[in-house]
Parts: structure tokens; sequence; C-alpha cells
């Protein structure tokens, strides 16, 4: 039974034909599926150091994307996993991403601290991270509900050196103190 | 024991349609199938992922995933228990119920016996079911046969810890157990295996912990290929920072025979290797299932399929994904058997529209710890080179790590959170 149909479809060729059926370029759905193993179903992490991209701003997942290939932004996996993806590819990703819905992460955040973030975002960071840091400008990352722990990662990079700040960005966090900094990165933890 | 449908029919004497068969023979339909349904055999890496990302693409396929076990236990990170970084295999451990919940996926606990790629039904341990695709991810078994002595019994005494669960524990336990100044063994089969850097991240764990907790022990690791498989520079550069006096690296041994009795390793019969410990990894092979079903190549070993749709080039309808598959440039690990999940899914729902596939893109990303705080990866983007008709790592993307790194610990440790939470939820 088995063996005949099998015989079958090999002497007529029909299972090399439907081997060799045309195929569609890799849509973004199939591109963004694959860097769920990291980021999480759509983009939405469960991982405290992996930034979920679910929401991101496509402006500023391209641009990361873009540094993470040149060598530019430090990185481990991604400045090897960028260079397997070309330009339109990664606007296409950077698009699929961009219209998830947020994220929204449960984490132990202090209370204290969201509230000292809140009040100095506005004036310090707010022209950039519009929206309480739900949106960016330009390609100004999305900040919200991201994980903390990232965040952290990612200021001491900065601080260090290792991650260079935009202009911008530099001069205003020049002049706050690591505590005040330390709120930010709360507050936007916190924001839903 | 595995049987296909036919061989089954033959053992209790009848033929498809026969009347007065035993009771056995007339398996129950275990669900009736009314609309468009896809059976997924094996809740690991690759099962888990394929039925949610069916559902999720398409909530008029019933997706039924069948799984002996009422949960999974993760490969990835099962070493670090072995080294005592982890308590328990509890974090490692996923169950399925919100994965039925969230996404409708019909969850089965039941033994896949046989599968009838004609009639498209497969039987299990509960009943028969149909289906108008069927995908397989039952990861790995062993080759027994070539392993002279290395049966069940011999399991209970020289684990091999390859699947983890009871085998993963025993094989700490005898750690603990072992009186400082002994010898583990780890006997490496030949490639392809599940996890090719796995052997040596293994050894890193063990030394790990024998550094710490054995003082005058070592790690004897006799490897059949005649070099490191993965990684090699980064396993050896942390092997001398770290397990230089512990870890005696012995290529080209391939382990043959067992003796339990001696707590021996023999290799093709020239030698003959001691241990207090044995840790016995075999060579493997796809599922016992997909040998079953007919869906195993000519190496007899692994089942080729089409690099789009993963489709097995031996049985319509039949789809092979993970381990068990011959994914071209793909390694055999949890990350590709996701990646390769979501391109068969894809796949599978546009056969099941009638439309047309999509060329897959895969990503491979696979973390070894090298001792508490440090972490190696190696990479790769993976897409169909059309003109082989085989998959091939996009250049520059398949690549390791330039050195031992603290922040890749760290990001291997949200990897497995992300990717047990993708499969559980
Ligand atoms: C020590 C070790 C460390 C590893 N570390 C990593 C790592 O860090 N990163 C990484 O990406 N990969 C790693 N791997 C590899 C990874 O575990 C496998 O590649 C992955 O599990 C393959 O997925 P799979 O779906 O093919 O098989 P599995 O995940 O093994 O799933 C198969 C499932 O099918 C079930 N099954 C099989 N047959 C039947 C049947 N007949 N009926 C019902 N159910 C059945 C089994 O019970 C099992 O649950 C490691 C492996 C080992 C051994």
């Amino acid at each position: 039974m088995m063996m005949k149909w099998r015989g079958w479809a090999l002497a007529t060729g029909v299972l090399a034909t439907s081997a060799l059926a045309q195929a569609a370029p890799p849509s973004a759905a199939m591109l963004s599926n694959a860097c769920a193993g990291c980021h999480g179903t759509n983009g939405g992490s469960a991982g405290p150091s992996m930034p979920s991209l679910a929401s991101q701003s496509k402006e500023a997942i391209v641009e990361a994307m873009k540094k993470f290939k040149s060598g530019e932004r430090p990185a481990t996996v991604m400045s090897r996993l960028a260079k397997g993806y070309s330009d339109a590819e990664i606007t296409a990703m950077a698009e699929f991403f961009s219209k998830q819905k947020l994220h929204a992460t449960s984490q132990t955040l202090d209370k204290a601290k969201i509230a000292k973030g809140a009040s100095l975002q506005d004036s310090n960071c707010g022209r950039c991270h519009i929206e309480d840091g739900k949106e960016g400008k330009d390609d100004t990352p999305v900040m919200a509900s991201q994980w903390l722990p990232y965040l952290q990662m990612q200021m001491a990079e900065y601080q260090s050196g290792k991650r260079k700040m935009p202009e911008k960005m530099a001069e205003k966090v020049k002049p706050l103190s690591g505590d005040d900094l330390e709120a930010l990165l709360h507050f936007y933890a916190s924001v839903k | 024991m595995t049987l296909d449908r036919r061989s089954f029919l033959k053992l209790v004497g009848a033929g498809a349609g026969a009347v007065g068969l035993p009771l056995i023979g007339q398996a129950a339909e275990l669900m009736p199938k009314s609309g468009k349904r896809v059976v997924v055999v094996g809740g690991g890496y690759g099962g888990t992922i394929a039925a949610k990302y069916v559902r999720m693409m398409d909530k008029s396929i019933e997706v039924v995933l069948i799984e002996r076990n009422d949960h999974f236990v993760s490969c990835p990170f099962s070493n670090l228990y072995l080294g005592g970084l982890l308590p328990d295999l509890n974090t490692l451990t996923i169950k399925y119920d919100k994965l039925a919940a969230n996404h409708g996926v019909k969850v089965v606990q039941a033994e896949v016996t046989g599968i009838d790629p004609a009639a498209k039904v497969v039987t299990t341990s509960k009943g028969t079911l149909s289906y108008d695709r069927l995908v397989l991810s039952p990861g790995i078994d062993f080759r027994l046969d070539e392993m002279k002595g290395y049966d069940d019994a011999a399991m209970e005494v020289m684990p091999h810890a390859w699947k983890a669960g009871p085998q993963t524990v025993l094989l700490r336990k005898q750690l603990e157990a072992m009186k400082p100044g002994g010898n583990v063994v780890i006997s490496i089969p030949l490639a392809p295996f599940r996890c090719p850097p796995g052997p040596y991240e293994r050894a890193s764990m063990v030394a790990m912990y024998l550094k710490q907790h054995k003082p005058g022990s070592k790690v004897i690791v006799l490897d059949a290929n005649p070099d490191i498989v993965s990684k090699k520079g980064l396993f050896l550069k942390g092997w001398k920072k770290h397990y230089d006096a512990i870890i005696d690296y012995r290529p080209a041994k391939k382990v043959t025979e067992v003796d339990t009795g001696k707590m021996a390793v023999m290799i093709e019969g020239l030698e003959e290797v001691q241990g207090a410990v044995i840790n016995v990894i075999p060579p493997q092979k796809a599922g016992h299932i997909a040998h079953a079903a007919g869906l195993v190549g000519a190496d007899k070993k692994w089942c080729p399929v089409n690099p789009t749709t993963f489709e097995s080039t031996l049985h319509k309808d039949i789809h092979v994904i993970g381990d068990s598959s011959i994914a071209g440039a793909m390694p055999k690990s949890g990350y590709s058997a996701n990646s390769e999940a979501k391109v068969c899914a894809t796949n599978i729902v546009a056969l099941m529209n009638g439309k047309e596939v999509t060329e897959m893109s895969a990503i491979n990303t696979c973390y070894s710890f090298l001792s508490a705080k440090e972490a190696v990866s190696v990479t790769g983007v993976y897409k169909v080179n059309a003109e082989k008709q085989a998959i091939e790592g996009v250049a520059g993307s398949v690549a390791v790590s330039p050195d031992l790194s603290e922040v890749e610990a760290i990001y291997a440790e949200s990897w497995l959170r992300n990717i047990l939470t993708e499969m559980s939820t």
C-alpha cells in the first residue's frame, strides 16, 4: 500500500516537482519570525537582557541593524546576524516589528525612582523620546515597557564609551547624576 | 517498539478491512476529523513551535500535538545543571497547558507507534488520528548497534544524558557521589549529532564541577571525531584558562563497546579506558518513529526534506523538522528546530490554502558555557540556494564569538527564557 504509492510517486516524479515548486521571496513575517527565538513571539521579549522589538520604531531598528552590520554599535551575536540580511530585508523586518502591539513587561520596579524619573523625563529627554518614551523622534528608539536590565546594560555601554551617544543625547545626559539616569530608566520601563 | 501500520497489521495477522480482528487491531479513532487538520508529533523544540505557529497563522486549521510525556525538559542549559549552576531542572521544564489555552492547540499525551502515509493516519497508544498534513519533530534516537553492550540497563550505569530528564539527574548524582580523584569519561560520537558544541560544553561544565568539588579528578574526553567539532578555538582557550590540568582531550578515539562490570569503554577493540563515572554519548539517528514510517534516507540515519517546506522527499504531506531532518548547513540545535518549525508552519498554511509557498529564512544562535560566568556563541542566517536546492548559511552571518564573554552568558539566559516561553505560551 504505502510502498506502492511511494514507488509510483518516485517513478512519476510527483515528489520531485513539488520539491521544486516556485516560492515567493521571504515575507516580512518569514524573516522576522526567526528572530523570535531570542526576542520572543512577535518581538515581545520574556528575557530581561533581551530587548522587546514589538512596537519599536521602524527607523530605530533599521539604524541599529545598520550599525550592528558596520560594527559601529558594539554587540555580540547581532554584529554577526545582521550581516545575513540585505537592507531591504532589514527594512521589512523593522516594519514588521514596528506594527506589533507594545509588549507590556511585568517586572519589579522602584516606585520612588519611577516618580523621580517621571519628573526628569519631560525636560531632559522628552524632545526625542516623545509620549513618555512610547514613541521616538526620527530614529530615536521607543523606550516604553522595555526591560530594565536591558536599559541598564545599554546605559552602561553608553557611559563606558563603547556605544556612542548621539550628540543631542550626550548634551542632555552630561549634567544628570547616576541616580537621575537610573530613575529615568525605571520610569521608561514602567510606561505601558 | 514502533511499528508502521503495515507491519502492525501483519503482526496481528490481518489486512486492512478484515473482519473479526482482535480488539488490538482496531485501534479506535481518537478524535474524528471534520475540517482541515495538522497533526504534530513531538512536543519539544520543533513540535511546540510548529503547532503554535500554524494556529497563529490560520485558526481554521485544527492542530493536534502528540507528545509521550506530560512535560518537556530542555537539553539546552542541562549542562549547567550538571556543573552545579542550577539546583534542579525546574527552570528547564515546560508544560503544555498555556500553549493549549492560548492557541487552541489540542495536546494529546500518547506514544505515536505508527504512520500510514497513504491513508494519512497516525497510530498512537491511545487510538488513531487522521491528518491532512503531519509534522514530525521527534528529536533523536540512538544507533545502539554501533555501541556493543550499551542497552537500557547499561544506560542506568553509564548515562547518556543526551535527552534531558532522569538521565541528566542520574549523571549529576553520579558526579556528586564520586570519590575525589576519580576520573569522568565522556565519549563523543562521530558527527552529525544533536548539538555540535554540546559535548564540549558538557566537558567544560563537568570540569568546573570537579575543580570545585573533587580535587584530583579529571575529565577524559574520548572524541570519535578527528578534532573538536564546533567552536574549537574558543573551547581550547577556555579549557586552557580554567581546566588545564583537568580536561584530557583525546581526538580520534571512537568508543565502540561498553563494559559496565569493569566500568570501562573500549575503543575499536584496541584500547580500554576506565572511569569512575562514564557518560556515553552514543551515535545518533532520527527518532524511531521516522524510521518506522519510512522517512529515513539512503544514509539510514536522517530524513531528507524539501528545504523550502520541510516536506519529506519520501512521503507526501509529511514534514520533518528539528534534529531528525537533514536541513543542509543548519546544525542540529534547539534554535534551528524552532526556526525550521516556523518555516514549515508558514508553508503548510500556504499549501493548505492553495497559496504559493515562501522561500525560507531561518536563524541559528547557539550558546555554550565555558565557566559559571562566560559563554560563547555560534550564529548563522540560513537561506535556500536555489540552484543547489540546499540550505546554506548566508556569508558573514555564520561565525563564532571573538572571545569568551560575560555579556554573552547574560544574553544566553535571556535566550533560554525567550525560547522556552515561545514554546510554552
Ligand atoms: C546537552 C545538550 C545541550 C544542548 N544545548 C543547546 C543549546 O544551548 N542551544 C540549542 O539551540 N540547542 C541545544 N541542544 C540541542 C537541542 O536540545 C535539540 O537540537 C532540540 O531539542 C531538537 O528539537 P527537536 O524538536 O528535534 O527534538 P526534541 O526537542 O527532543 O523534541 C522531541 C520530542 O518528541 C517526543 N517524541 C519523540 N518520539 C515520539 C513518539 N513516537 N511519540 C510521542 N512523542 C515522541 C519526545 O518525547 C520529545 O519531547 C542541546 C542538546 C544537548 C543534548
